[in-house]
């Protein structure tokens, strides 16, 4: 496996804040990476830096052997990089059908593949024609996924989203992810949730101040209870 | 000692650059004795006009140099100010009593109304307040026009002052080949308030009150978090803000014994504080003095070079258009917009730098 | 599904209320007419500005350049085709204004290009710099129209066919009004179907939203923004050159006092809305005519009336915006 998405050195700062101290790692092609970490690590703003939201200071991001350090948003997005943030971000005055439209810049979404995301995500299928506000915060996050995938991307950004979601939705959320994983996209997910990360994850990257402090496959760091004590400081599964 | 003396009169805020000192000084001796180096009608009301923007544009440095914010409505209190001692000169005679009603009820309305509507539209953002206070004041100056028994509508008001301020009124012979008369007593009054109104604002802005105001135009936010009202505090700036505007009006008509709606109101006003603050030196105090003696040098003179200029274009079409004597502003504004840009602290600034 | 309507019926409500106290209805007719004839006029003129603050959280203070813009160079075009515009034909007269409509909205249009790149661009995200640039851009705009047109006003009067009024039995209604109605009508269906029915327009709305996550779909939001940018300059010219005609005179002050009227109604509507914008300038120019035949001295101060009782409803205006 090559790596798909690599930092190094990556540092990012937000006014006179410094947050990422020359973050490395790597992202290998096909499979599903996990970026865990306590909380102000630095995970939400890693995913911004790779796409651009925030300027890296100094560094280099490479996806697909491609330097996109100092590359625009768009740009990033139309190398196929999907982002779904932790606010969500949908947008709650369009319906949701004006949401994927919005979001499928080939053309109109493809029927099938709506078909797929509806089978995942009913809830979508019955608002269609609702303006995204409406939704219940589940919903919303269950939208904001179905954007990020509602054409097939090579590689998608996802922070935490499970946050607030009740287990039957998620249970949902790891099938779709598991076939998207085993299919046509590559995933990196900031999670809270160990539980979930563990289940879905196959490598693991694990942030502290401002750095990856641990890089690896996701069996030998759910077997190591020091380490997971150590880096996130919780016991396996205590955190939710 | 001297020295002390100094840093107390000046709060502690020193012109820190050897240039600006020179400027400061020459401006403040300049004045002070105007009426005896240049005599003369025209050059007295010219020396009276840069007292009184002085404090105009010195109060509204407090507001958009120090706590950030952009009124439009400047010139509204500045006109509550005129209009309150004209009003009670004409209803009430030429008495020091009627000048003590016109301040005591501008001041009141001014604080009043400040305090309104930075309550109403200061707790939202900078941009909604910019546009309130333009609408505000569009819709004051209107009323001022049409409330003519009270205004005297697009005239205005000519009204008599006080006995002592007036030319007939002498106290001594002549001094230097001066004649010392009302005028010349009404000329130091203005000069005097000036200075004690610029050394009080000094004061208020190097004040604990004034530091948090300057958090607060750092960082709101922050300035939030830590605890300080935000709303509270900007509501206070401006109406102190709007009260030195109403005295600098007081001083407006106790000078020129008229008050219309052009000299006080009118969009223009307002245009040219906004230069002298932002060619001076937003967040300076100094920056504002600066600023109000050269724009009102640059409207009595900047046009007689221009005029130069205009001659020697006169066989150019377009081009000498843009010499006309009445398009300084024309260059003003261009001088404005790249203070913007390339001198956010202005003239004070680069003096500043240059030490 | 639940749409806010409430603002809407405002509308009805206060041309309602107004009835009584006008007393005669013709009276009531020829003032509603030339309220809603000033209020399309002044929402064209502020439809680009609410957008481009939507879009891009940017307030042009100097929006007002591109009305006296589109002012001056209609008026030029029509004086100078003057025999066009007195002929006795409504063809002849539209040949004339039709190209002077369209070289404002050129010219407006053009400018607003040059004013983005020159005094918006440098100074995004720092509304402090945005509203002193702006302001400065429109100190500047002002003095360049006297250079070029010369410190008078310019007096222009409306061709043959638009003088007069109809009459219907004892209600008077200007020609000209009646045009301006349909004009802005036309171009609040043009814009609404735009932004509701287009890939464009739906990128304006998602854009107004949250413009970083229309960028992370892989869209150029700065591009859309100059191109709205344009499109509101534009409209800015056409609206001024209405407005224009509508006075019979155009100064170089027309911009800034217009600007006026046009904050109001973008306060009323609730910054960076269109339907908004569209009740507030309705609603501003309603009111402007009522009161101006019921207590003409403060006709002028009825609109600052009218946005606080609105702002006391609704804080952020008729139709805040959903912002991130």
């Amino acid at each position: 496996m090559t790596a798909l998405l690599s930092l190094r050195g990556v540092e990012t700062r937000i006014g006179r804040y410094h947050i990422l101290h020359g973050v490395e790692f790597d992202v290998a092609e096909g499979g599903l990476t996990m970026l865990l970490g306590r909380n102000g690590a630095g995970k939400t703003t890693t995913l911004r830096t790779i796409m651009g939201l925030w300027r890296a200071a100094a560094g280099e991001i490479r996806f697909d052997g491609r330097d996109i350090t100092k590359m625009e948003t768009p740009d990033i997005a139309r190398l196929g990089i999907a982002y779904v943030p932790e606010s969500m971000a949908i947008f709650a005055d369009l319906t949701v059908q004006e949401n994927l439209v919005l979001a499928a810049r080939a053309g109109p979404p493809d029927p099938k593949r709506l078909e797929w995301i509806f089978g995942r995500f009913e809830a979508l299928k019955r608002f269609w024609t609702l303006p995204a506000g409406f939704l219940s915060g589940g919903q919303k996050q269950m939208l904001a996924v179905a954007r990020a995938i509602v054409e097939p991307r090579r590689l998608l950004l996802i922070d935490e989203p499970t946050k607030g979601l009740a287990p039957a939705i998620i249970a949902n959320m790891i099938d779709a992810f598991r076939e998207l994983k085993d299919g046509e996209s590559t995933l990196l997910v900031v999670e809270q949730n160990f539980a979930f990360a563990r289940q879905l994850g196959d490598a693991v990257a694990v942030m502290d101040d401002g750095k990856v402090a641990h890089q690896g496959g996701m069996a030998a760091f759910a077997a190591d209870s020091a380490l997971q004590q150590h880096l996130l400081g919780m016991g396996m599964g205590e955190h939710q | 000692m001297v020295k002390q003396a100094l840093r107390a009169i000046l709060s502690d805020d020193l012109p820190r650059s050897r240039w600006l000192a020179v400027v400061l000084v020459a401006i403040l001796v300049g004045l002070a004795v105007a009426p005896f180096l240049f005599p003369g009608a025209k050059s007295l009301n010219v020396a009276a006009k840069i007292c009184v923007f002085i404090v105009l544009a010195a109060s509204f440095d407090l507001l958009l140099g120090y706590t950030g914010i952009v009124s439009f409505a400047h010139t509204m209190f500045f006109g509550i100010g005129a209009y309150g001692v004209a009003i009670a000169l004409t209803r009430m005679g030429a008495s020091w009593a009627a000048v003590a009603v016109g301040v005591v009820a501008g001041l009141a309305v001014a604080i009043v109304l400040a305090a309104v509507i930075g309550l109403f539209s200061l707790r939202v953002r900078t941009i909604f307040f910019a546009m309130i206070t333009l609408a505000v004041a569009s819709a004051f100056a209107i009323l001022a026009s049409q409330l003519s028994d009270l205004t005297g509508g697009e005239d205005g008001l000519n009204y008599r002052l006080p006995a002592e301020l007036r030319a007939p009124f002498s106290f001594g012979d002549t001094l230097f080949g001066v004649r010392l008369n009302g005028r010349l007593l009404d000329y130091y009054l203005v000069y005097l308030a000036s200075v004690v109104l610029v050394l009080a604002l000094l004061r208020i802005v190097n004040s604990p009150f004034g530091s948090v105001l300057m958090a607060i135009r750092e960082n709101p936010f922050r300035a939030e978090a830590i605890g300080y009202r935000t709303v509270v505090y900007r509501t206070i700036a401006s109406c102190i803000a709007a009260a030195a505007a109403a005295l600098a009006g007081v001083l407006l008509a106790l000078w020129s014994s008229q008050t219309n709606p052009d000299t006080t109101l009118s969009f223009d006003i307002m245009v040219d504080i906004l230069l002298m603050v932002v060619i001076g030196g937003m967040g300076t105090m100094y920056g504002a003095v600066l600023g109000a003696v050269l724009l009102v040098f640059a409207q009595n003179y900047l046009q007689d070079l221009l005029a130069i200029a205009h001659k020697a274009l006169a066989g150019v079409p377009l081009l000498a258009n843009f010499f006309h004597p009445d398009r300084w502003l024309l260059w003003l504004g261009v001088a404005f917009i790249l203070c913007v840009y390339f001198f956010p602290s202005g003239i004070v600034g680069r003096l500043r730098n240059r030490r | 599904m639940k749409r806010d309507w409430l603002p809407l019926l405002l509308i009805p409500v206060l041309g309602l209320a107004a009835l009584p106290l006008v007393g005669s209805a013709a009276s009531w007719v020829t003032l509603t007419v030339a309220g809603l004839a000033m209020g399309l006029m002044i929402f064209i003129m502020a439809s680009g500005l609410t957008l481009t603050f939507g879009l891009m959280d940017v307030l042009n203070f100097g929006h007002g350049a591109f009305i006296a813009v589109g002012a001056f160079v209609a008026a030029s075009v029509m004086l100078a085709l003057a025999p066009w515009m007195t002929a006795d034909s409504l063809w002849l007269n539209l040949a004339a204004i039709g190209p002077a409509v369209l070289a404002a909205v050129v010219v407006s249009g053009l400018l607003g290009l040059a004013f983005e790149r020159v005094l918006v661009r440098p100074v995004y995200g720092q509304h402090l710099k945005q509203i002193l640039v702006t302001t400065g851009g429109l100190i500047v705009a002002e003095q360049l129209l006297k250079v070029i047109w010369g410190p008078e006003q310019i007096t222009l009067s409306r061709p043959t066919a638009l003088r007069g009024a109809f009459l219907l039995g004892d209600i008077a209604i200007e020609k000209y009004r009646v045009l301006a109605v349909v004009v802005g009508l036309v171009v609040f269906a043009g814009l609404a179907l735009t932004l509701n029915r287009t890939r464009i327009g739906l990128l304006i709305r998602a854009g107004v939203e949250n413009g970083e996550m229309v960028e992370a779909l892989g869209y150029r939001i700065r591009r859309l923004f100059v191109g709205v940018f344009a499109v509101g300059s534009a409209l800015a010219g056409l609206g001024g050159a209405m407005w224009g005609l509508y006075q019979e005179t155009v100064t170089a002050a027309i911009g800034a006092q217009v600007a006026v009227l046009v904050f109001i109604v973008i306060i009323i509507g609730g910054l960076g809305s269109v339907g908004g914008c569209f009740i507030g300038a309705l609603l501003v120019g309603l009111t402007a005519n009522y009161i101006g035949f019921l207590a003409p001295k403060v006709a002028l101060g009825s609109n600052i009336l009218l946005m606080a009782l609105i702002l006391l409803w609704r804080p952020q205006g008729l139709y805040p915006v959903a912002k991130r």
